[in-house]
């Protein structure tokens, strides 16, 4: 090693004469592969779900998202079916997930008795761990079968006005669905929701009580819009996790069903599930690229719903500050 | 001023009733959906435990399924047990030492930028579908190499990998910084400090959040009806073949129209409930003795 370059890597040395060490050097290097092998992982999920679509989106295009069936026979694919099963389920959920969440943390927050606190958390996260092959076993033979022998008959007796409500034939439904995913979909957002709610500044409750509002008030007026941007964020995730389940969904929304329809006590299917019930008829090559696209569909949504969920957790923190000021 | 307007300033004592009810209403309303979150999991509980406590037997866990039965013939799942096993224990391999060293770089070597960018990157990968890790993998390996336990392994590895990275992350930042410039201080390689004084202080978080991982992927059916489905009956434990797992047996049985299937599937939801159920409440007593022990260090 020459004079010249030893004078150099002592300038760029913090401390003179102190050695680089091997070890440093090559718990950072394997550490920051590491790293850098999740990033990859990531690109090449992306990549290859994209590489096996190929056919497909080569095929169909952009038609694809609207096409309405599902006919292997005359190998023409289309996720428009599906499409419309995964809003209607996925919203569905949502919309009874999102009060009955915010409820439970408003209990655990604001009503619930000290000692109730720690074990009625425990137990609706521990709702959150259940997989969703068991909740969709007692969808398809306890909820279904209750479903169709007392409550759909029920509905469309007294709602059947609605097209929502049409007659039922069976246990296994869309409506099945959207109650199973309200299941799967409450911890997570109750669970959020109560850790915001934790999180509002005492003083701010204190000084609504104080003006003499009630404790509802007092949840409308300074609870709630002070955590508006987390509980979005919740239900945001919510709805991704309910749009990505393949499993239960399989299990108990009858699937045979791949077209339209509004009856909400009729067979439906979602993209997540109509990928996991073609696991064992995939045959042809188009056939199998197309449930790729699915894939795609499924895989964007769910980078969008995290990215969106980021933004306006960011949005919400950036008001807080300014409240705070 | 309307003659309403008038009335209710007149009788100020309406309004103030009008606002109690609806504050009791509200309060209602939120025991009610306190109460019906807790018996929702109760239902649940209960059908799985009432359903499968009458089926399950030691018949169940060391007999293999028999194809075709006729008759009373005794049948198990023992080879979806095996199976399970053998794919959990593969995937924790694979993700554990994956996600400690990517947790080590994020929080003890990356600048902010990329801190924050790995951070993103594994939420991200958290939020991927199982369905969808599960055609990756299809796409990656099976189509190659054929459905292997390895193939669902890989799977569930990538389930698992942002759950651990991420739970070594939190309690990797508990550590308390004198640690890190007292060893440092002392003249302590980076590196030594690293491994041999910050990661021990985190083997209670680590261990906790590993159980919580496996807790959710040994449930995992998504990810492996395109990876390791197709499986014989008999018991097989290598890792070469496509192996039954429970997850899979309890959705292949619940689509069965023969009641009998339907029963074993109920007794393998509980076993498999059970152990989830107990990893996972361990793992937060766990998680809740060792912070409170660590908020005492600071």
């Amino acid at each position: 090693m020459s004079t010249l370059d030893a004078t150099g890597e002592a300038a760029r040395r913090p401390f003179p004469g102190r050695r680089v060490r091997t070890g440093d050097v090559l718990l950072q290097g394997v550490a920051g592969l590491a790293a850098l092998g999740a990033v990859v992982l990531l690109g090449l999920i992306a990549y290859k779900i994209v590489d096996g679509a190929r056919l497909s989106l080569s095929t169909f295009g952009l038609g694809f998202l609207t096409h309405v069936g599902w006919d292997p026979v005359h190998s023409r694919f289309g996720a428009g079916g599906f499409l419309f099963g995964t809003a209607v389920t996925s919203i569905g959920a949502l919309l009874l997930a999102t009060p009955l969440a915010l409820g439970i943390a408003l209990f655990l927050t604001e009503l619930a008795p000290r000692w109730i606190r720690g074990p009625v958390t425990a137990l609706v996260e521990t709702l959150a761990a259940i997989p969703s092959v068991v909740i969709g076993l007692w969808g398809i033979l306890v909820l279904g079968p209750v479903l169709h022998d007392h409550v759909m008959p029920a509905l469309h007796s007294t709602l059947g006005f609605i097209p929502l409500f049409g007659p039922s034939t069976t246990g296994s439904t869309i409506f099945t669905a959207i109650l199973v995913l309200t299941i799967m979909i409450l911890p997570i957002v109750s669970s959020i929701s109560r850790e915001l709610f934790v999180g509002v500044p005492p003083e701010l409750k204190e000084a609504a009580l104080g003006l003499g509002t009630t404790r509802w008030e007092m949840v409308r007026g300074v609870v709630l819009p002070y955590t508006r941007g987390g509980v979005a964020a919740a239900m945001i995730l919510g709805l991704g996790r309910a749009v990505g389940e393949a499993i239960a969904v399989a299990q108990v929304s009858g699937a045979f069903n791949n077209g339209i329809s509004w009856n909400l006590f009729s067979s439906g299917n979602t993209l997540a599930a109509q990928i996991a019930l073609e696991y064992q008829s995939a045959e042809t090559n188009l056939d199998v690229s197309s449930l790729f696209y699915l894939g795609l569909i499924l895989l964007v949504f769910s980078l969008v719903v995290n990215l969106l969920a980021r933004v306006v957790v960011r949005r919400g923190a950036r008001r807080q500050g300014v409240l705070a000021r | 001023m309307s003659a309403a307007d008038v009335s209710a300033l007149q009788r100020p004592n309406d309004r103030l009733r009008r606002r109690r009810v609806v504050n009791r209403g509200m309060e209602l309303l939120a025991w009610l959906a306190g109460a019906l979150g807790v018996a929702i999991l109760g239902v649940v509980v209960w059908s799985v435990a009432k359903r499968g406590a009458s089926e399950l037997n030691l018949d169940l866990l060391t007999k293999a399924p028999v194809p075709f039965a006729i008759g009373n013939v005794k049948q198990g799942l023992a080879n979806a047990f095996v199976g399970s096993l053998v794919l959990v224990g593969l995937a924790t391999a694979m993700a554990l030492p994956f996600g400690i060293l990517v947790a080590i770089y994020v929080n003890e070597f990356a600048p902010r930028a990329v801190r924050n960018g790995v951070g993103l990157v594994l939420d991200v990968l958290n939020g991927v579908p199982g369905i969808v890790v599960g055609i990756f993998v299809f796409g990656l390996v099976v189509v190659s190499h054929g459905q292997s336990a390895y193939a669902g392994a890989i799977a569930l590895a990538v389930l698992m990998l942002p759950l651990v990275a991420r739970a070594t992350i939190e309690v990797l930042a508990l550590v308390p910084n004198t640690l890190r410039e007292a060893s440092l201080a002392l003249g302590v390689p980076r590196w030594r400090t690293t491994l041999g004084i910050v990661l021990p202080q985190t083997v209670g978080g680590i261990v906790t959040g590993t159980m919580l991982a496996v807790a959710r992927v040994a449930g995992e059916t998504a990810p492996l009806l395109f990876t390791c489905s197709l499986a014989g009956t008999s018991i097989d434990s290598n890792p070469g073949h496509a192996l039954q797992t429970i997850p899979v047996a309890i959705f292949e049985l619940s689509e069965s129209a023969d009641p009998a299937d339907h029963a074993r599937a109920w007794a393998a939801a509980l076993v498999l409930l059970l152990f989830i159920l107990f990893s996972s409440l361990t793992a937060r007593w766990l998680a809740a003795r060792s912070r409170r022990k660590l908020g005492r260090a600071t």
